[in-house]
């Protein structure tokens, strides 16, 4: 009776760790599952695209006859947001982290943190709405020759919304750099600016590279701010007072309908996301690679 | 001290002082600006805000619009999502918190997380599209919806579940091990019940990320004018964000405050979830002072 009870609680045992461990695998199935969809429509786009039109092409229209398939268009437009978001962010975000760990008073901290949550946690849509009924309406007030759909307004946005990525992270990388260095400082009379400037942030600052690299990822892979307040015409330019188009912006834009399987147009919206896939992937792995560089105490 | 030494020191004072000011601006600037995007949703979309708008479907005239498709297809996605997770979740966080090795295999789970979390949202709407809606023949329907959903959550889910396994001190694990518990026995007994708070927030802050999401739902085929209320899961589906973005996008002003109106909606069923975990986080705090 004993032995044959332990056996049953035996055999139960490694069949819970089995379907433990069969969950844990599905997070790999998921990635390549994702890998395998993006993939393999590429595959099929490129037997249609050469490779050197996609690259070189400047013009980006898989929806007209005559098509044209350069990507070189669109990435534009995803570096315009990606670029001019972190313009906003950057300053906003780090400013607002050295406050918060270097000057905020403990009880003004603990209300501004919560604040800095909320913004954080507002879906991307709300900011969508915002950019188009408040930003782009304001902007058009100070510069009259502005488009209804355009740059500007999507990237201001985006930095609103990423700001608060760059001052969490930030924060806890300055928080993380060792009392004894501030006070250190302090001892020899330096102000808190000087603490903040020459000592925190050259301390912390790998982590706070890490932080902006993740939110112009985020800021590469947003849809929803782009695909409302952008506009949807590719344009090979880098001015940002016009209507553009992203890759994220392009993919939401024409899987709305129902779209064809097999077509171009299918194909290329998985090949816009194969690329936006690498982009992101590429900016999230250097980040990771210097977190990890950070917590080993290195400096950049 | 002489004159030149205290005349630099006053001027790096006064540089502190500066940027101390900056500094609280740009803190300022970012409370301004959640403040003006609640005041221009709520000045927008107030006056609309009624009973007929929640029990209203879809409708060419704005007067007549309201979100009740939209309102019960988010329930409705939000509750498979969850279904299909949650458990995922726990299962997975439980593996790599309790029976994983430390080996190369185990560690790319975990690497593989971490990636699968910065992933755009709107590349999980290409992979559902793909598999989901064309391979397994789900078609564009709240299924479809809600396991794109679910995968999509299911790295910040695990994520979150490992943190709280975690905090459940060893020492009421090697008790329990010491009493002659088995592996599981430990976990079902002592871990889980000790951390149920703590997984709970974790879900509920993962499902309310699932809630705000729209782009992998535009690309998994969601309608824009649904005048029936989903039954089956293979029904076709909409959700608020997608009614928001829908609307947002028109020419009209009118639609367009509609849009603020199911912002505001929206923005009540986000903050009474965070409440409640909020609520739940305070509540297992204090209970879990071992």
């Amino acid at each position: 009776m004993e032995v044959s009870h332990r056996s049953r609680q035996r055999t139960r045992e490694r069949i819970i760790a089995g379907v433990l461990l069969a969950s844990g695998l599905i997070s790999i199935l998921v990635t390549a599952g994702i890998v395998f969809a993006l993939a393999s429509e590429t595959v099929g786009f490129f037997r249609l695209v050469s490779l050197k039109q996609f690259l070189t092409d400047p013009k980006w229209t898989p929806m007209f006859d005559p098509a044209h398939y350069g990507i070189l268009s669109l990435l534009a437009g995803t570096t315009i947001i990606a670029v001019g978001s972190a313009l906003v962010a950057v300053p906003l975000g780090l400013a607002t982290a050295i406050y918060l760990s270097e000057y905020a008073p403990d009880r003004l901290r603990r209300v501004l943190k919560p604040v800095l949550e909320l913004l954080a946690g507002i879906p991307t849509v709300v900011y969508g709405y915002f950019a188009l009924t408040f930003v782009t309406p304001l902007l058009q007030k100070l510069i009259p020759s502005l488009d209804v759909f355009n740059a500007l307004s999507a990237f201001i946005t985006v930095g609103i919304m990423i700001t608060p990525l760059i001052s969490s992270m930030s924060e806890d990388a300055m928080l993380a750099v060792p009392r004894s260095l501030r006070e250190a400082a302090y001892a020899l009379g330096a102000t808190r600016l000087e603490v903040a400037v020459k000592v925190v942030l050259p301390a912390a600052f790998s982590g706070v590279v890490a932080s902006v690299i993740l939110a112009v990822s985020r800021a590469v892979g947003e849809t929803m701010i782009v695909a409302l307040a952008a506009g949807s015409t590719p344009k090979l330019s880098l001015n940002p007072l016009q209507s553009i188009q992203t890759m994220t912006g392009f993919i939401a834009q024409v899987s709305q309908g129902d779209l064809e399987a097999g077509s171009a147009a299918y194909k290329a919206i998985y090949t816009v996301g194969m690329s936006l896939f690498a982009t992101t992937l590429g900016l999230n792995l250097f980040a990771k690679w210097l977190t990890r560089r950070f917590q080993r105490g290195g400096r950049l | 001290m002489n004159r030149p030494n205290s005349r630099r020191s006053a001027y790096r004072r006064q540089m502190d002082r500066w940027f101390h000011a900056i500094f609280l601006g740009a803190v300022g600037l970012a409370v301004a600006a959640l403040g003006l995007l609640l005041w221009q949703v709520l000045k927008d979309g107030l006056s609309h805000l009624d009973w007929q708008f929640l029990t209203s479907y879809a409708s060419r005239r704005w007067q007549q619009a309201g979100i009740m498709a939209p309102l019960a297809g988010s329930f409705y996605v939000m509750g498979l999502t969850a279904l299909f997770a949650l458990p995922l979740g726990l299962a997975a966080a439980i593996h790599l918190e309790f029976y994983a090795k430390e080996n190369w295999f185990n560690r790319l789970i975990q690497t593989n997380i971490a990636n699968l979390a910065g992933v755009p949202s709107i590349v999980y709407g290409l992979f559902g599209l793909a598999i989901f809606v064309r391979y397994l023949g789900f078609d564009r329907s709240i299924l479809s919806a809600s396991l794109t959903m679910a995968f999509l959550i299911l790295p910040v889910v695990i994520v979150n579940t490992q943190e709280a396994l975690r905090t459940v001190p060893q020492t009421i694990i090697q008790g329990a091990y010491a009493m002659g518990a088995t592996k599981w026995q430990v976990i079902r007994t002592v871990v889980l019940p000790a951390a149920m708070g703590g997984i709970m927030t974790g879900a509920i802050l993962a499902l309310s990320r699932a809630l705000g999401e729209t782009a992998p739902l535009i690309t998994v085929g969601a309608w824009v004018f649904l005048t029936y209320l989903p039954v089956s899961p293979l029904d076709g589906f909409t959700v608020l964000p997608i009614q928001i973005w829908y609307w947002s996008g028109m020419p009209q002003a009118e639609f367009q405050s509609l849009a603020a109106s199911a912002i505001i909606v929206l923005l009540i069923v986000l903050l009474t979830m965070n409440s409640v975990a909020i609520v739940l986080r305070n509540k297992y705090q204090r209970k879990a002072e071992w």
